[in-house]
């Protein structure tokens, strides 16, 4: 599999105050453990289990996820900007691996 | 009773489906009770009420694999009108978990939508719990037209 890509929708200006609509999608097979390969036998699970974002460092939402989510998984949520600064965005894949990005907003 | 060249034609390919729909079924489905154990859990034993929560799924989806889902809940998501977490179960897969969503004051509102499988027709439950220990819940029947889980 290749690298998991994650791709972030972040507005880029806002005003104080207002709830801002997030979009997050990263490439992964979210291997869910439960297929078998031609010979019957299991193809171990290999998914993406926790998802993180922050807003200069602080947490505005996470998400555990089980093996019951589609491939690339998408993520659709909110966060309320009172100023300006830098979401950061976190994948840990089940075989320890993190992948980043990170998106700035301007708030006036 | 005789048939018709049309009728023929509709009972085989029936027949075909099943056939297919009987080397597809996976062996291990969550029961309905591994899905209550879980509310439970997540509740820490409270029955949870109805209100509140939304849970957002369509009626009938084509692709088991990617299955749009969304909660939203009413909350002013400051003090103690805070939604804390909220778990999405399926009570027909072969593990009732699909995702928990951790809500902060940050977040502005209770609201995420993502995309789960769904390996058959099944009721869909989202389970809220507020900070001040409330939990709440809503269910969606969505039919499956091609499950999810591999096969």
């Amino acid at each position: 599999m290749a690298t998991p890509k994650p791709r972030v929708k972040v507005p880029k200006t806002a005003t104080a105050g207002e709830v801002i609509v997030l979009k997050t999608l990263i490439s992964h097979d979210m291997e869910s453990g439960q297929r078998k390969d031609k010979e019957g036998k299991v193809i171990p699970r290999q998914i993406i289990n926790k998802f993180s974002c922050e807003f200069n460092g602080q947490p505005v939402f996470s998400c555990d996820l089980d093996p019951a989510i589609s491939a690339n998984p998408y993520f659709e949520f909110t966060a309320k900007v009172t100023e300006s600064g830098t979401f950061k965005f976190t994948w840990v894949d089940d075989d320890g691996s993190t992948y980043t990005d990170e998106q700035k907003i301007d708030v006036k | 009773m005789k048939l018709n060249r049309r009728q023929v034609f509709a009972l085989s390919a029936g027949a075909a489906v099943m056939a297919v729909a009987g080397i597809r079924a996976v062996p291990a489905h969550a029961a309905a009770e591994d899905t209550e154990k879980r509310i439970m859990e997540f509740t820490g034993g409270k029955t949870p009420e109805s209100g509140k929560l939304t849970l957002t799924a369509p009626e009938i989806a084509e692709n088991g694999n990617t299955v749009p889902v969304s909660v939203n809940v009413e909350s002013a998501m400051a003090g103690d009108d805070m939604v804390e977490s909220v778990i999405i179960l399926a009570e027909g897969n072969p593990n009732p978990e699909v995702a928990t969503f951790n809500f902060t004051a940050m977040s502005g509102t209770a609201a995420a939508t993502t995309r789960m499988r769904l390996a058959k027709t099944q009721n869909v439950i989202a389970v809220a719990r507020m900070a001040d220990g409330s939990v709440f819940m809503d269910k969606k029947e969505v039919k499956v037209t091609i499950g999810g889980c591999g096969g």
